[in-house]
């Protein structure tokens, strides 16, 4: 009666390891290929992998639309914010040494990693809603719509 | 960024001004995002936008006087790192786009609420933020690749907005398409030059490019890369014969995008080119290359006389303008084909003007189109009648289009054909005042349309306000008497702006011969200049 029974079982295994595998190149971006652009993909990949084999509604109840619109100006927030937190701290738009005066360098290292994330959170959230915006749009077109 | 605590010097407000003027815009676009209310969206926007303009203010007061100030991005020194870097050229284009934005919202408003559906506003006000932000950085910026960037970014949010008019007009997004294509091949031709530069130099900060390319010498990676640079920018800045996104994007965008639009985005593309032409490839180059003399000087005449030409024949008062603009934009390449102070102050001058003149006369477009719903000869006939403030200051800037004396347009026009005359170029100043001539056919005929037709009771439509999600619309459906106050008082600051800037020269004229002065003694270099 269910269709498909391979592709649901393999790819509700592999939904976790994507989304791991997301947060790893994420996290590990700074010493190891990888960074925000590619997390944000993965882990973008991981929820579009879910839309297409169970359908656009079940993973709009997980990840809704509105949530992805934010999530794409959350990051770019997240990566201001942290050049915007430098100026306040009396250094230059997104000198990181701001983070550990007496450490250039570890500032550097944490500041770099908070921007990734802004990146990556705003990759994912714009990859998502763009697969929205193509996987939601009505078959055909009204005369009205038009 | 590697000094240690004990050298390490706190950075005050004012030392972050030339990047905050484009951060403000920039941050309050996300935060307005998430928010998600059309209501904080524009408080954000009048909050971005005024802290812009006190920025930019602040920038061009202190660079009025000759230099430059360097602020180095994430504290990287200059060559290394993204720097912006503001002298009187950028600081006076800073100050028209931020100005422009401070007068145009409350405009925006009440014209909006009438042409795009409330659910849109939100984002709508969004894009004009990250528009504004784009245009800023493209001039601020002292980064080959950052201006790409910039441009991307205004480019991008300008489809958008632009397609927001098929609410109005299903054209909208044919037009907001086709300027999508043709801006991106502008944008790829750019970043093509770009690379070249990049492959040749090694490095994509502007002074430094200078530098290196002055020591390189001419060869031919140059030149192709100076070609690219030159023809990407052109489509932006909607040169003739690159231009017809141009006329479909202004007439079927919403009227107070194409406000914004006419008198900001193809005055920082014209700056990008003033900036490549002077600061990155230097003055003797662009000359030896016949680009001025052999490209420059046969568009700009072509565009003057043509698009005039073509405006007499429209039938749409936005479309006129349009293409009234793009003569304008002849006007502006004519005072860079020059190569003389007086010419390229003169383009610099034009570029604030005409930004003022256009925007009012759109404004003007904008409070019809609220009335009767399009700016067709037919639909607005006699409406000057009825709405005689706002057609008056349309008046204004009518005579300040064809640049009668004591309006801004005469100053630019003025010193353009004081220019040419000066470079021993008759035909270019008689071909000025053709085109001038033409200008006056255009205007009177609007002023014969509002003032003189009787209206016109079979074509004139009663504007259908939109809904805000289909609820009623109570508050935006006044379609009698004249433009209401919110409209009004921006475009009677720019009308007072017209006159003022026809008479009171200081500020415009001051900035501008400074920033010809420092654009045609090519680059700084890295040198250091700053103050």
């Amino acid at each position: 009666m269910r269709h498909h029974l391979i592709l649901r079982t393999v790819s509700k295994l592999l939904i976790g390891a994507i989304l791991l595998f997301g947060l790893y190149v994420q996290f590990h971006g700074d010493f190891s290929p990888g960074g925000g652009f590619q997390a944000g993909v993965i882990v973008a990949v991981a929820f579009i992998l879910h839309g297409i084999v169970f359908g656009l509604g079940m993973v709009q109840r997980v990840f809704p639309r509105w949530l992805v619109h934010k999530l794409a100006a959350v990051g770019v927030l997240v990566y201001a914010g942290t050049g915007v937190l430098g100026m306040f701290l009396g250094y230059d738009f997104l000198d990181y040494g701001a983070f550990s005066p007496d450490h250039p360098s570890h500032g550097q290292h944490w500041g770099i990693l908070a921007v990734e994330l802004g990146v990556g959170i705003t990759v994912a959230g714009v990859m998502v809603s763009v697969y929205y915006a193509f996987a939601g749009r009505p078959p055909q077109m009204s005369d009205e719509d038009w | 960024m590697a000094a240690g605590a004990a050298e390490h010097v706190s950075r005050t407000l004012a030392d972050h001004l030339p990047i905050l003027v484009v951060l403000a815009p920039f941050v309050a676009a996300p935060v307005a995002v998430v928010i998600g209310n059309r209501n904080a969206a524009r408080t954000l926007a009048v909050l971005a936008t005024v802290i812009s303009l006190v920025a930019s203010w602040l920038l061009l007061r202190q660079v009025v006087g000759g230099g430059y100030i360097s602020y180095p991005i994430g504290g990287w020194p200059p060559p290394i790192g993204i720097e912006y870097r503001i002298d009187a050229a950028n600081a006076f284009v800073l100050l028209l786009i931020s100005a422009i934005g401070t007068v145009f919202l409350p405009y925006a408003f009440r014209s909006l609420d009438h042409e795009i559906p409330w659910r849109n506003h939100t984002l709508v006000y969004c894009c004009y933020l990250l528009c504004l932000s784009g245009l800023l950085g493209i001039v601020a910026t002292g980064d080959g690749f950052n201006v790409f960037v910039f441009l991307e970014i205004s480019s991008l949010s300008t489809y958008i907005l632009v397609s927001q008019g098929c609410y109005r007009d299903k054209r909208a997004l044919t037009a907001a398409y086709d300027y999508l294509i043709m801006g991106t091949i502008g944008a790829v031709f750019f970043v093509i030059g770009l690379g070249m530069l990049y492959m040749m130099t090694g490095t994509l900060n502007m002074a430094d490019l200078a530098d290196r390319i002055a020591a390189q010498g001419p060869n031919r990676t140059l030149l192709a890369a100076f070609a690219f640079i030159v023809v990407g920018v052109s489509l932006k800045v909607a040169i003739f014969p690159l231009h017809m996104w141009l006329p479909y994007a202004y007439s079927h965008a919403p009227s107070a995008v194409t406000v914004f639009l006419s008198a900001t985005a193809t005055k920082a593309s014209i700056y990008v080119l003033l900036r490549f032409l002077f600061s990155v490839f230097q003055p003797e180059f662009v000359v030896a290359t016949l680009t001025p003399q052999a490209v420059l000087l046969p568009l700009a005449i072509a565009a003057m006389v043509v698009m005039s030409f073509v405006a007499v024949f429209q039938t749409d008062l936005k479309r006129m303008l349009a293409y009234s603009s793009l003569a304008h934009v002849g006007y502006l390449l004519l005072g860079v084909a020059l190569m003389n102070v007086d010419g390229l102050s003169a383009t610099i001058i034009h570029l604030f003007n005409h930004g003022i003149t256009k925007a009012l006369l759109f404004m003007g477009a904008g409070a019809l189109v609220l009335r009767v719903g399009s700016t067709f000869y037919d639909d607005i006939a006699g409406l000057g009648r009825s709405m005689p403030v706002m057609s008056a200051a349309m008046v204004i800037g009518g005579l300040s289009l064809v640049g009668v004396p004591g309006t801004a347009g005469f100053v630019s026009k003025w010193l353009l054909v004081q220019a040419s005359f000066e470079r021993g170029w008759t035909f270019a100043a008689v071909l000025v005042v053709a085109s001038t001539l033409l200008t006056v056919v255009n205007m009177w005929r609007v002023f014969e349309v509002l003032y003189i037709r009787s209206p016109n009771p079979g074509s004139q439509r009663q504007s259908q306000p939109l809904t805000s999600a289909g609820g009623p619309a109570g508050r935006i459906a006044d379609t009698t008497g004249d433009a209401p106050l919110m409209m009004l008082v921006p475009i009677w600051i720019l009308a007072i702006a017209c006159i003022w800037f026809g008479i009171d020269t200081g500020l415009t004229l001051g900035s501008a011969q400074v920033a010809a002065e420092s654009l045609l003694s090519g680059s700084l270099g890295m040198a250091d200049g700053a103050i």
